[in-house]
């Protein structure tokens, strides 16, 4: 009952429509004379309903090309090189800041890392959330206040406790703020970014099953950034593997997952202790990602890998679909008998 | 017969607080044999951290004794614990915070080895840190280096190294991998587990990540509001995990393969206050078997399977 107003199925019959394209997207940051290549060339599409695990390691650009999607990349020192970004089918990087206001929590949302620090502490968590209801949705104070209440309501916060403010929620708490307040104007595309990283696994598996559930309900596209493949099984249709600011695999869960391509994407897997096997060695990835001031010439992972040829090392492999829906940007597949010593899943 | 190298008894933590006292660690035992390593699993704010930090009297224990090789540890003095810290040693968590700024990492490792007398001759001294840096995997060029300049991977293994200088028996491991990425995670475990082949190490590993604490761990205890909930081989308690607390803690793992939709049970609220807890069972509150036996007193800790303790009121060896 309480999510009568707030939340009407606004994705409902449209599963076809591509919401966010994003295309050959490059963006750099100059420090120091330094030019820091952070996203170097990345397309992203997404549908209503479909949720996409941005997956890679600190420093792979994922939330960088988060930001973009909201044209929140801080410039100076960020600069868009090139690409577009398509949200309902209108250029986010054309848009006045006006326009950007309009569809910032409306039509795009994001929940950024840490909850302990993206919230105001000067105001209650009820106000914070009312603040969008009352832009968005032309309500009064009052009645956005009684709004805010229900969406608290909705991600498990009774809303009695809307008058309060963050400190004197537990870590596992304000992040539901976080969520609630991304989700208070039932955006089309929400991005996630590490929402559950600050949280112990039981308060983890509340705040991912509160995701699902709403992402059901309202059929919201998804992007949800993590490091934890564990998560991308939990709650993802669709990988993209980024690694040193490009996508080097991209396809559904199961391809990804279960037909690994990419040497990369082996190697992560490979470093993840198995819950079920504790005596199984883990195979670390030798060697550190590259500076993306200082990108190598080749395939950026080419230094790291155990497959790598000489021509890895000079020529950037493009991302070639090699699979049914399954792409990957690894040099090694032209050789047709190639294939990494991670085994296949039946 | 088994060889304890640290015995703990009846360990308690209590801080004072406006609100009351703070029970952060509350009557916690447990050993650990030479050469093994002893897992403690937990959330934030459960006493993990305190226990390691209490055994090394890095803060004062409230009340308990420590036994290290047979020896009580909490009376000594601080002299004579200094000398007693030469065999035990810590790595820290965060690898930004823990090593200091304007020192260089030739200065950062071999500053327990000059404290602690030693070494006294300048080449062998550094002959030494060049020693303990290829120990840990670090490149011999980054000797004058300053922290900022190395990634958390490499901080990490400074913190390795320093921990190694003097040439510990038992080392905390207080979530040292926690702040890295899974690759280089994976490098920092490995590396932690050749040591202790190699040099015989007795670990205490501190982490709230269940995948990581199975892998590494002989034994694993499950700490709850700062009382041990459950202990026992790692195997056994993965296999028949017996507290309502760690069976949700299982469950909530969120495993790495694709079309895998596991059972979860699904905790309600969260670890409530440790300030002046009442006597009843402390995870009653969000437990989903609780019964009137529950209120009516902390459960003890008892063993219910061989070496398989656990502190719950309806636990049977099923």
């Amino acid at each position: 009952m309480l999510l009568i107003l707030s939340l009407e199925n606004k994705g409902y019959g449209m599963e076809e429509k591509t919401l966010l394209e994003i295309k050959d997207l490059e963006i750099q940051f100059e420090v120091d004379g330094d030019v820091i290549r952070a996203v170097n060339g990345v397309s992203i599409s997404l549908k209503a309903g479909e949720t996409l695990g941005l997956v890679g390691e600190t420093g792979a650009g994922k939330t960088t090309t988060a930001l973009a999607a909201m044209h929140l990349v801080p410039d100076p020192p960020g600069i868009i090189r090139n690409g577009t970004i398509l949200l309902n089918g209108r250029d986010v990087m054309k848009l006045t800041s006006k326009e950007l206001e309009k569809i910032r929590g409306k039509e795009i949302s994001m929940i950024f890392q840490d909850p302990m620090t993206s919230l105001n502490p000067v105001f209650t968590v009820g106000q914070q959330i009312a603040e969008s209801i009352r832009y968005h949705e032309g309500l009064n104070r009052e009645e956005a206040l009684k709004k805010a209440g229900e969406v608290l309501e909705m991600v498990g916060i009774p809303a009695s406790r809307a008058n309060e403010y963050p400190h004197q929620f537990s870590g596992g708490m304000r992040q539901r703020v976080v969520i609630a307040i991304a989700l208070a104007c039932s955006p089309q595309v929400l991005i996630a970014d590490e929402p559950t990283t600050a949280l112990d696994v039981t308060i983890q598996a509340q705040v991912l099953e509160l995701m699902r559930e709403l992402k059901d309900r309202q059929q919201m596209a998804m992007i949800m950034i993590t490091h934890d493949l564990g998560i991308v099984a939990e709650i993802c249709d669709k990988v993209a593997v980024m690694y040193a600011g490009r996508i080097i695999e991209e396809g559904t869960l199961e391809e990804v997952f279960n037909h690994t391509l990419h040497p990369y994407t082996e190697g992560l897997f490979n470093s993840l202790p198995d819950v079920r096997n504790r005596k199984a060695k883990l195979k670390p990835i030798t060697g550190l990602m590259p500076d993306p001031a200082n990108l190598p010439e080749g395939c950026a992972f080419a230094p790291r890998c155990s497959y790598a040829t000489e021509a890895c090392r000079k020529i950037q492999p493009p991302l070639i679909e090699r699979r049914n829906g399954h792409f990957v940007a690894c040099a090694a597949y032209e050789d047709p008998s190639f294939h990494i010593e991670r085994k296949e899943k039946a | 017969m088994s060889d304890k190298i640290l015995e703990v008894e009846h360990l308690k933590k209590y801080f004072k607080t406006p609100r009351g006292m703070l029970h952060a660690v509350d009557d916690v035992s447990f050993s650990i044999e030479r050469g093994k390593t002893l897992g403690v699993v937990g959330e934030s704010g459960c006493g993990k951290s305190t226990t390691g930090r209490a055994i090394l009297r890095l803060i004062e224990p409230s009340s308990g004794t420590v036994r290290f090789e047979g020896k009580d540890i909490t009376s000594l003095s601080s002299r004579e614990m200094r000398k007693m810290r030469k065999d035990m040693q810590i790595i820290f968590q965060d690898p930004f915070s823990s090593l200091d700024p304007r020192k260089t990492v030739n200065q950062i490792i071999s500053e327990p080895i000059i404290g602690n007398k030693l070494i006294r001759d300048k080449n062998k001294l550094e002959e030494r840190v060049l020693e303990l840096m290829d120990t840990v995997g670090l490149a011999e060029r980054l000797i004058n280096t300053y922290p900022h300049e190395l990634d958390g991977g490499r901080r990490q293994r400074i913190g390795i190294a320093r921990a190694l200088a003097i040439e510990p028996k038992f080392i905390v491991c207080d979530e040292p991998v926690s702040a890295l990425d899974v690759s280089i995670q994976a490098q920092i475990l490995n590396l932690l587990q050749e040591l202790q082949q190699n040099l015989g190490l007795t670990y205490m590993f501190v982490t709230h990540d269940l995948a990581v604490v199975n892998h590494f761990s002989d034994d694993i205890a499950v700490m709850y509001l700062g009382q041990i909930v459950e202990k026992a081989p790692s195997e056994e308690l993965f296999e028949h995990p017996l507290h309502p607390y760690t069976q949700a803690l299982l469950s909530a793992i969120p495993v790495a393969e694709a079309g895998k939709k596991m059972e979860r049970i699904l905790l309600q609220g969260e670890i409530s206050s440790p300030i002046d807890p009442q006597d009843e069972c402390r995870f009653a509150k969000r437990c989903n078997r609780k019964c009137e036996e529950c209120a009516k007193g902390c459960p003890s800790l008892r063993e219910v399977r061989p070496g398989h303790f656990v502190a719950c009121h309806l636990a049977e060896a099923e």
